[in-house]
C-alpha cells in the first residue's frame, strides 16, 4: 500500500481517475444510446424498430458504466456522493423516473399488446427526454457549484438543452455506424442538425466555467499552463470542422467513412471531459470539498482498488466481445 | 408526516419494488440454464421452446430489475447520507465488488442471451446464459452480505463515529449471513417455481396443451415440491440466529412482551403498543418456547426487556413485524400443501399433468406470483424488525436521514408510487399476454441453434 507513497494521497486520486473513466464511458456509451431515443418523434415506425434493434444489446451495459460511477462517488467519496445529491434532490429524482421509463419501454413495447406500442414509444422518447435534459441540468448546476439562485438555473437550463442536443448529436452519429439506406441518410440530417447545439454547449460550458470561479479562471489562463492547454480548444475545433465536412460527404457509395462521425464525436466528448475534469481537480464538491477531504479510509479504497485492477479488464474484455458479436448494420432483434 | 417517516416509506416503496424482479431473476436464470442444457442432452424442441417463452419473461423482469436498482444507488445519497458517512468504509467495497463482479457480468452477456442465439455458436450462448445466472447470484451474494452486516454487523471498530474495517471475512461472513442468503436464494427459487407453474396451468387452461407447457409446468411443480421442505428448515434456522443476535426482533415476531419460560405460540393476535399486550390472542401453550428454545420452559425474550429506563423504546413497532411473519409463514404452508398435493396428482400412475384436478390449476394460477408476497412478507419482517436501528447498535435510521424538506420527499414519493403502480400493472399484464399468444401458437419455429457461421472467430463445438 505504502509502495507508491502516502496511500491517503494517491488513492483518493486513483479514485478520481477511475470515477472520470467510469462517467467518461458513461456519458458516450448511454449518450448515444439516449440521443436514438431522443431522436425518435423524428422516425417513421419501422425505422424506431430499427433503431431499437441498433442499441438493445447493449443499452443495460451501457447505464451501468452510470451504477459503477454513481458507486465509486459513493464508496471512496461517500461525504461528497451525499452532498452532491441531496443539492440535486429534484433532477436526479427526474432522471431516475426517466432511466425507469425508457429502460421498461425498452421490453414493453414488443412484449405488451400491440395496441400500446405507440404508447410504449412515447414512454421511451420521453424517458430518453426527462434523462437527457436532468442530466444536463446537474452538468450546469455543478459547474455553477450547486449554488440555486436564478442565474445559475437559468445557465443549469441552457446546458440541460445543449447536452441533450450533444447526445442526439452522438445518437445520429450512431445510427449513421449501425443504419443503412433512408434510415442512414434521415441520421446524417439530425446529424447536421445536432452539430450546432454541440458546438453552442461547449461554447457556453468553456467560457461560464471560467468566469463562474476565479480559480477555474486561474488554471486556464496562467502562464505556461494556457499555452500547454491551447491544444484542446484547438483540437476540438479542428474535429467540429472534420464532422461538418464529414456530415456534407455522408453516406458515401460504399458506406465507407461510417465510422468516422461517430468516433470523432468520442474524442471530442473525451475532450471535453478532460477540460472539465482539469477545472475541477481537486475539487469533487465544487469550490467545497476536495478528493482528498472526501476520500474513504485507505485501507477500504485499497481493498476495493484490489478487485478493481482485476476486474475492470475483464469488463473491458467482455464488453469488446459484445460489441464485435454485434457489430456490422444492426438487423432485426429476435430471440431465435 | 415528516421527513423521516416519508424518506422511509419512499425506501421501502422502492426497494420493496425493485426486489419482486432479482427474486425471479436469480432463479430464473438458472431455470433457463436448466432447460438449455436439457435441450443439449436431448435435443427434444420442447426445452428449446420453453427456453424461448420464459427468457422473454427474464428480459423483461430483469429490465425492471436494472433500472429500479439504479434507483436504490442514487437513494443512498438523496435521502439517506448520513449511512454511507458512519459505515461507508464497509459498504462501499461490498456495493462496488457488486457492481463490478455481478452487474457487468449479467448486463453485457444479457444482450448474447437474448439476441445472440443465431449469432453465436452454441456454446457461447449457453456460456452467457450460465453467466448471467451467476452474475444474478453473485449480486444476490454481495447486497445480502452487506444488508446481513447492518443486521449483525462484525469484523469493525468505531472511531470518532465512523466504522472502518478491522476484519474482512469477519465482515462477509457475519453471523447472520449465511442463514439470510440461503433463506433469499431459496426465496427466489420458489417464488420462479410458483411462476412458472402459475403461467403454465393458466396456458394449459386456455387450451395450450403443448408438450413444452407441461414440461415447465412439472418442472415449476418439482421445483416448488423440492425447495419448500427445505426452505421451511433454513426459515427455522434463520429464526434461531435472529434468536441469538437480534432478541427484539423475535419477540416482535412471537409478539411475546414478558421474558419468560412456557412462552405460548401466538397464532393470531391484534398487538397492542398502547396496554404493551395482545389483544384477541389465540395461542398453543409453550409453543414459541418449544419452538425456539427445544423445551417447553425454554426462557424466551419478551419485548419489555427493551424499554429503557427513561421509556425510550428499542424494539421495532410490534403490529408489522407480528403480522408479516405470519403472512410469510402462511404463503409457505400452502406453497408446501399445493406443490406436494400436485407431485402426488400427477405421479406416472395418473397420467401425469393430465392427472392435475381443474381447481389445482386454478390453484396454481392464482399462486403465480405467490412468491412475491412471501418474499415481500420476510422482507418486511427482518427490516421492520431491525428498528429502531439501520445498523444494529451502530446507529439508528434517524441519525442517517438527509436534511431534504418534507414535501419534496412527499412529491417524489406520490411520482415514484405512481410509476411502480402503472408498470406493476403493465408488468403482470405483459407476462399473460405473453401466455395467450404462445397459447395462440405464434408460430414458433423449430431453428435449432446455430454452430457455425458465427459473427466471431470463435472455434465451434
Amino acid at each position: 500500500m505504502d509502495l507508491f507513497g502516502d496511500p491517503a494521497v494517491w488513492l483518493p486520486l486513483v479514485f478520481a481517475g477511475l470515477m472520470g473513466v467510469s462517467i467518461l464511458i458513461y456519458v458516450v456509451l448511454d449518450g448515444f444510446d439516449l440521443g436514438v431515443g431522443v431522436l425518435f418523434p423524428f422516425a417513421e415506425d419501422a425505422e424506431k424498430d430499427r433503431m431499437i434493434a441498433s442499441i438493445g444489446p447493449f443499452w443495460d451495459a451501457n447505464e451501468t458504466w452510470l451504477v459503477l460511477a454513481i458507486g465509486l462517488l459513493l464508496v471512496a467519496f461517500p461525504s461528497a456522493h451525499g452532498a452532491i445529491l441531496t443539492a440535486l434532490y429534484l433532477p436526479v429524482a427526474i432522471m431516475l423516473i426517466g432511466l425507469i421509463l425508457r429502460g421498461v419501454a425498452f421490453e414493453f413495447r414488443v412484449k405488451a399488446p400491440l395496441k400500446h406500442k405507440a404508447s410504449w414509444n412515447n414512454a421511451f422518447f420521453i424517458g430518453s427526454l426527462m434523462t437527457s435534459l436532468s442530466q444536463g441540468f446537474m452538468l450546469g448546476m455543478y459547474i455553477m457549484g450547486l449554488q440555486y439562485t436564478w442565474a445559475t438555473f437559468a445557465f443549469a437550463c441552457v446546458t440541460a438543452v445543449f447536452l441533450t442536443v450533444g447526445y442526439s448529436f452522438i445518437g445520429a452519429c450512431w445510427l449513421i455506424l449501425k443504419t443503412e439506406e433512408k434510415l442512414q441518410l434521415k441520421s446524417v440530417s439530425w446529424a447536421k442538425g445536432g452539430i450546432w447545439g454541440l458546438i453552442l454547449g461547449l461554447g457556453a460550458i468553456s467560457l461560464a466555467s471560467p468566469l463562474v470561479s476565479p480559480r477555474i479562471f486561474e488554471k486556464w489562463f496562467s502562464f505556461p499552463e494556457a499555452i500547454l492547454l491551447v491544444p484542446l480548444p484547438i483540437m476540438s475545433a479542428l474535429l467540429v470542422g472534420l464532422l461538418w465536412a464529414a456530415l456534407r460527404k455522408l453516406p458515401t457509395k460504399d458506406d465507407s467513412w461510417a465510422w468516422f462521425p461517430f468516433v470523432c464525436s468520442i474524442v471530442l466528448f473525451t475532450l471535453s471531459f478532460f477540460g472539465l475534469a482539469y477545472s475541477f481537480y481537486p475539487y469533487v464538491v465544487p469550490e467545497q470539498i476536495t478528493i482528498y477531504e472526501a476520500a474513504s479510509a485507505p485501507e477500504s479504497l485499497f481493498i476495493i482498488l484490489v478487485g478493481t485492477v482485476f476486474v475492470l479488464p475483464t469488463i473491458m474484455g467482455y464488453t469488446v466481445l459484445a460489441y464485435t458479436v454485434f457489430r456490422g448494420k444492426a438487423t432485426e432483434l429476435t430471440y431465435d | 408526516m415528516d421527513t423521516l417517516l416519508l424518506s422511509r416509506i419512499q425506501f421501502g416503496a422502492n426497494i420493496s419494488f425493485h426486489i419482486l424482479f432479482p427474486t425471479i431473476t436469480i432463479a430464473l436464470g438458472w431455470v433457463l440454464l436448466f432447460f438449455k442444457l436439457r435441450f443439449k442432452a436431448t435435443g427434444d424442441m420442447k426445452w428449446m421452446e420453453s427456453y424461448r417463452f420464459w427468457v422473454k419473461v427474464f428480459a423483461l423482469s430483469f429490465a425492471m430489475g436494472v433500472v429500479s436498482g439504479i434507483t436504490m444507488s442514487f437513494q443512498f445519497g438523496t435521502n439517506w447520507p448520513g449511512f454511507m458517512e458512519t459505515v461507508g468504509n464497509i459498504a462501499g467495497p461490498l456495493l462496488a465488488y457488486e457492481v463490478m463482479t455481478a452487474f457487468f457480468l449479467e448486463a453485457v452477456f444479457l444482450g448474447i442471451m437474448l439476441f445472440g442465439f443465431s449469432k453465436v455458436p452454441s456454446w457461447l450462448h449457453t456460456t452467457a446464459t450460465f453467466l448471467v445466472a451467476f452474475g444474478t447470484t453473485m449480486s444476490a451474494f454481495w447486497i445480502l452480505v452487506l444488508n446481513s452486516w447492518m443486521h449483525t454487523p462484525a469484523g469493525f471498530e468505531m472511531r470518532d463515529g465512523v466504522a472502518f474495517a478491522t476484519d474482512w471475512w469477519a465482515i462477509i461472513f457475519n453471523p447472520s449471513m449465511p442463514y439470510r442468503l440461503v433463506h433469499m436464494l431459496l426465496a427466489s427459487g420458489l417464488t420462479v417455481a410458483f411462476l412458472l407453474a402459475g403461467i403454465s396451468a393458466f396456458r394449459y387452461l386456455i387450451g395450450d396443451k403443448c408438450e413444452s407447457v407441461k414440461a415447465t409446468l412439472r418442472t415449476g411443480v418439482t421445483l416448488g415440491a423440492l425447495l419448500i421442505p427445505i426452505q421451511i428448515f433454513a426459515g427455522d434456522m434463520h429464526g434461531l440466529n435472529t434468536l441469538e443476535h437480534q432478541p427484539a426482533k423475535v419477540a416482535a415476531m412471537e409478539g411475546n412482551w414478558e421474558t419468560g419460560p412456557n412462552v405460548p405460540l401466538v397464532l393470531f393476535a391484534i398487538p397492542n403498543q398502547e396496554t404493551r399486550s395482545n389483544d384477541f390472542e389465540i395461542s398453543i401453550p409453550n409453543g414459541a418456547s418449544l419452538i425456539l428454545k427445544h423445551s417447553a420452559d425454554g426462557v424466551v425474550p419478551g419485548l419489555n426487556d427493551f424499554v429503557e429506563e427513561d421509556g425510550t423504546i428499542m424494539h421495532p413497532r410490534v403490529a408489522p413485524v407480528f403480522y408479516s411473519f405470519r403472512v410469510m409463514v402462511g404463503v409457505g404452508m400452502l406453497m408446501l400443501v399445493m406443490s406436494w398435493a400436485a407431485v402426488w396428482f400427477t405421479r406416472k400412475k395418473r397420467g401425469g399433468i393430465a392427472g392435475l384436478p381443474k381447481p389445482m390449476l386454478y390453484g396454481f394460477v392464482a399462486m403465480a406470483f405467490s412468491g412475491w408476497v412471501a418474499t415481500l412478507a420476510g422482507w418486511y419482517t427482518t427490516e421492520i424488525g431491525r428498528q429502531p436501528w439501520l445498523v444494529t447498535g451502530v446507529m439508528d435510521t434517524a441519525s442517517a436521514v438527509a436534511d431534504v424538506p418534507a414535501p419534496l420527499v412527499a412529491s417524489t414519493l406520490i411520482a415514484y408510487l405512481a410509476i411502480y403502480v402503472v408498470l406493476m400493472f403493465a408488468y403482470i399484464g405483459a407476462i399473460f399476454y405473453l401466455a395467450r399468444k404462445a397459447a395462440k401458437g405464434e408460430s414458433i419455429k423449430p431453428r435449432v441453434p446455430s454452430s457455425g457461421g458465427a459473427a466471431v472467430s470463435i472455434p465451434a463445438e
